[in-house]
């Protein structure tokens, strides 16, 4: 009997609706475990889910909470498309002529090595605190991922392709956008989804440090001001956020990736 | 040893084909000149006016601050206090996450059905719960130890359960033929099949949770590099600031090192070559 029952669970696990099945019975069984613990609870700092799911309803729909939304966003975009931009082309670059390579790259090596953060005193000396700052830092710390990646992907371009774009004779900005840009893809897009997380962390941390707006001022003005639950919603939010930018990255990720061999993606 | 090689994949053709064009033996003057002529640039820039000196103090002061800093008592502590979280957090996170990952790698159910807490889990930014950490666990240590430790598990959890999956059907049928009890099969097969995925988790792991320990020291003010750097600026000691970031970046390409130096010889005792 339970033998059967487990290849069962084992064969429902394994196909598509089942695995959705089992997993919204888990989110649910998650949330449900999660609000009877702390439905009951006294502790003053893990207030019930109940209660921090009506204050993220009350506060962020406000015109204040949208405004605070909408500036990290902004920062966010910002940052990470500014890091796409330069580390795809300066690694192109970097990849494909060797000697700008050997030059720079135990520089590189080392500025890669520092922690984002240790970067945020710096870019605040530089300038203030204000969205520049923000933006500034989330480039700096998202860029290295993407530099790498591409020029990696740049280096290893696959032979045979190069030649044939030389037997065609396609060179300059086609041989550049035609040949070179989709074959590096793949990496760049790897080299973007290690970004994409890195670049949540800097924008929280660079608006706990020097902001008047921003989901990170907000959760460190609540907590310094006790107001745990906006604390909580804060943070429920930021989950959402990263939940949603992740997924929507993988379906760009899919969709720019279709016609391309998932050989080769992998490797 | 026979049966961790079942679990190799194929053997791939190497990629790399030598350069033609690579200029020889430039490989360690170039980027030395490099560097010191961006050195020099940088001195001279500041040195007649060009870049403000109260932001970019010339690269000499910067040295002679870290000099200053190495020779005195609390730089050591500082440091120690950051790599040794640091690498507590490794030490915890690394082996927790593979050994939840092998599990839900292994009972498919289970998987199935913690995948969507785990994938809510794993994006939230763990800077965003500095402010809970500081009011549950305080401003010591422990709570960048924690932080450190949330963010990189994902990151180590979710390539193990791919890992202990790449286990190759044949290897894993021949350990069944062989009635290989569950222990004699993660050892030698599916723990075989797992390293490269591990390899890969534990060296981003390394550098999150990096991250993660100098944004609490900045943050919360806990001693350490992170807490150095931002003390160094609000004094407005802009040298001191720069050699403290040095001096991270020098413990990072350390840290990296030794962790791949330990990836290698891992991957030698288990018969497949090491591939960054």
């Amino acid at each position: 009997m339970s033998v059967t029952r487990t290849t069962e669970l084992r064969r429902l696990a394994d196909g598509g609706r089942g695995r959705v099945a089992l997993g919204v019975l888990g989110a649910l069984v998650a949330v449900l475990a999660w609000s009877a613990v702390s439905g009951s609870s006294e502790n003053i700092y893990f207030p019930s889910l109940l209660e921090i799911l009506e204050r993220t309803a009350a506060y962020w729909p406000t015109p204040e909470g949208v405004d605070n939304l909408t500036a990290s966003l902004r920062t966010l975009g910002a940052g990470l498309g500014l890091a796409v931009l330069v580390g795809v082309a300066a690694g192109l670059l970097i990849g494909q002529v060797p000697v700008v390579a050997q030059t720079v790259s135990p520089a590189l090596e080392f500025v890669r090595a520092i922690p984002a953060t240790a970067l945020v005193p710096f870019a605040m000396m530089l300038f203030g605190v204000g969205d520049e700052m923000k933006v500034f830092l989330i480039a700096l710390g998202c860029v290295w991922p993407i530099l790498l990646n591409t020029a990696d992907g740049a280096r290893g371009l696959d032979a045979t392709l190069l030649d044939t774009a030389r037997v065609f004779h396609v060179t300059g900005l086609r041989r550049a956008l035609g040949v070179v840009v989709p074959a590096v893809l793949p990496r760049v897009l790897v080299g973007v989804r290690i970004a994409v997380p890195l670049s949540l962390i800097l924008m929280v941390t660079s608006e706990m440090v020097g902001a008047q707006r921003g989901l990170g001022y907000v959760i460190t003005q609540a907590q310094a001001t006790f107001q745990l639950l906006t604390m909580w919603s804060g943070i429920v939010v930021l989950g959402v956020l990263g939940f949603l930018l992740t997924t929507a990255y993988s379906a760009l990720e899919r969709l720019l990736l279709r016609w391309c061999d998932p050989k080769r993606v992998s490797s | 040893m026979v049966l961790p090689t079942l679990a190799r994949p194929a053997p791939r053709v190497p990629r790399r084909r030598p350069a033609p064009g690579r200029p020889r033996g430039g490989a360690v003057l170039l980027p030395l000149l490099a560097l010191a002529v961006a050195v020099a640039l940088q001195e001279a820039l500041t040195r007649t006016g060009v870049l403000p000196g109260s932001y970019f103090p010339p690269a000499s002061q910067t040295a002679a601050a870290l000099l200053v800093e190495l020779g005195g008592a609390t730089f050591w502590q500082t440091l120690g206090s950051t790599v040794s979280t640091w690498l507590l957090a490794l030490l915890i996170a690394v082996p927790l996450g593979t050994a939840v990952g092998t599990v839900l790698g292994l009972v498919r159910p289970v998987e199935a059905f913690l995948r969507p807490v785990v994938e809510f889990l794993r994006p939230i930014p763990s800077v965003a719960l500095i402010p809970l950490v500081v009011l549950t666990i305080g401003t010591s240590a422990r709570s960048a130890l924690f932080l450190a430790v949330f963010a990189s598990f994902w990151q180590v959890l979710v390539p193990a359960i791919a890992g202990v999956r790449s286990a190759h059907p044949i290897a894993l049928d021949t350990a069944r033929s062989y009635s290989f009890t569950l222990w004699q099969r993660l050892r030698w097969v599916q723990l075989a099949a797992m390293l490269p995925h591990l390899a890969t988790a534990t060296r981003l792991a390394t550098s999150t949770s990096l991250i993660l320990v100098v944004t609490a020291e900045i943050i919360i003010g806990i001693p350490g590099l992170g807490h150095e750097i931002t003390m160094s600026r609000s004094v407005g000691n802009a040298a001191r600031m720069y050699a403290y970031i040095v001096v991270s970046g020098v413990a990072g390409i350390v840290v990296n090192a030794v962790v791949k130096r330990l990836e290698r010889a891992l991957f030698v005792s288990h018969g497949i070559g090491a591939q960054a």
